[in-house]
């Protein structure tokens, strides 16, 4: 089971904060989850693919949309930080 | 010791915290961050003023996040002792947000190993700045200004 966390202003513009789900054997990188997050909850979905307004951590650490989340437990989509 | 906390804090207590936890430190770096009252400054009487501001981060990752970059100062610089604190939740203007503190050796490490922590913590840690100003609520945008930041500290 994969948890799927939203962030700021993204968990405000999608209605979610957290999702669980099993995705298919078919989506092993972060491109492909998205894709797969489109086709289950809609079009509104697919700012997720821009990488300038979302970086996305796996298991708590960012990483690159080709990125593997083949036995993550965490994936999360966030805007920019602004910390400090 | 990293803190991240929705609590005030005393600068008193964190530096006193530093001097126990050195041994034989020669100079102790501090800084602290505050909420401002305007996020630019007002142009004019029209300006909003911000009246709050909410901080949103990611539990677990945001401690992890935050150690990695002590982690990386000290292996840089030479740090005795680092005392870290970021508050979270509703803070107003005027209110302290952000503390960092390090104990050193000599000053110029603990100048240098506290801007760092600061300049990684703005773009690389898990906080979001939500303002509430007398113009309505936005989520502050990143500036390029503080990528720019970073990139004095990249090693050739």
């Amino acid at each position: 089971m994969l948890q799927i966390n939203l962030f700021a202003s993204l968990r405000e513009e999608l209605g979610e904060r957290t999702l669980k789900l099993t995705p298919p054997e078919s989506v092993s990188t972060v491109n492909q989850l998205i894709e797969h997050l489109i086709e289950l909850h809609g079009e509104s979905w697919r700012l997720l693919q821009d990488e300038t307004r979302v970086l996305v951590a796996v298991n708590q650490s960012v990483v690159g949309r080709t990125s593997s989340i083949v036995d993550a437990e965490e994936v999360a989509f966030f805007p920019p930080m602004t910390g400090g | 010791m990293i803190t991240v906390t929705a609590e005030d804090f005393d600068i008193a207590k964190l530096y006193e915290r530093l001097r126990q936890e050195s041994n034989n430190a020669g100079a102790i770096a501090t800084f602290t961050g505050l909420v401002r009252e305007f996020y630019e400054p007002p142009a004019d009487s029209e300006e909003p003023k911000v009246l709050s501001l909410t901080l949103e981060h990611y539990p677990g990752m945001t401690e992890k996040a935050l150690g990695s970059i002590v982690a990386q100062a000290s292996q840089r610089w030479d740090v005795l002792a680092c005392e870290l604190v970021h508050r979270v939740g509703e803070l107003k203007a005027g209110d302290q947000i952000v503390y960092v503190g390090v104990a050193s050796t000599h000053r110029g490490d603990a100048f240098e190993a506290a801007q760092f922590i600061m300049d990684y913590l703005k773009s690389r840690a898990p906080f979001w700045k939500k303002q509430n100003t007398t113009a309505g609520e936005h989520w502050v945008e990143a500036r390029e200004i503080d990528e720019t930041a970073l990139k004095r500290w990249q090693k050739p």
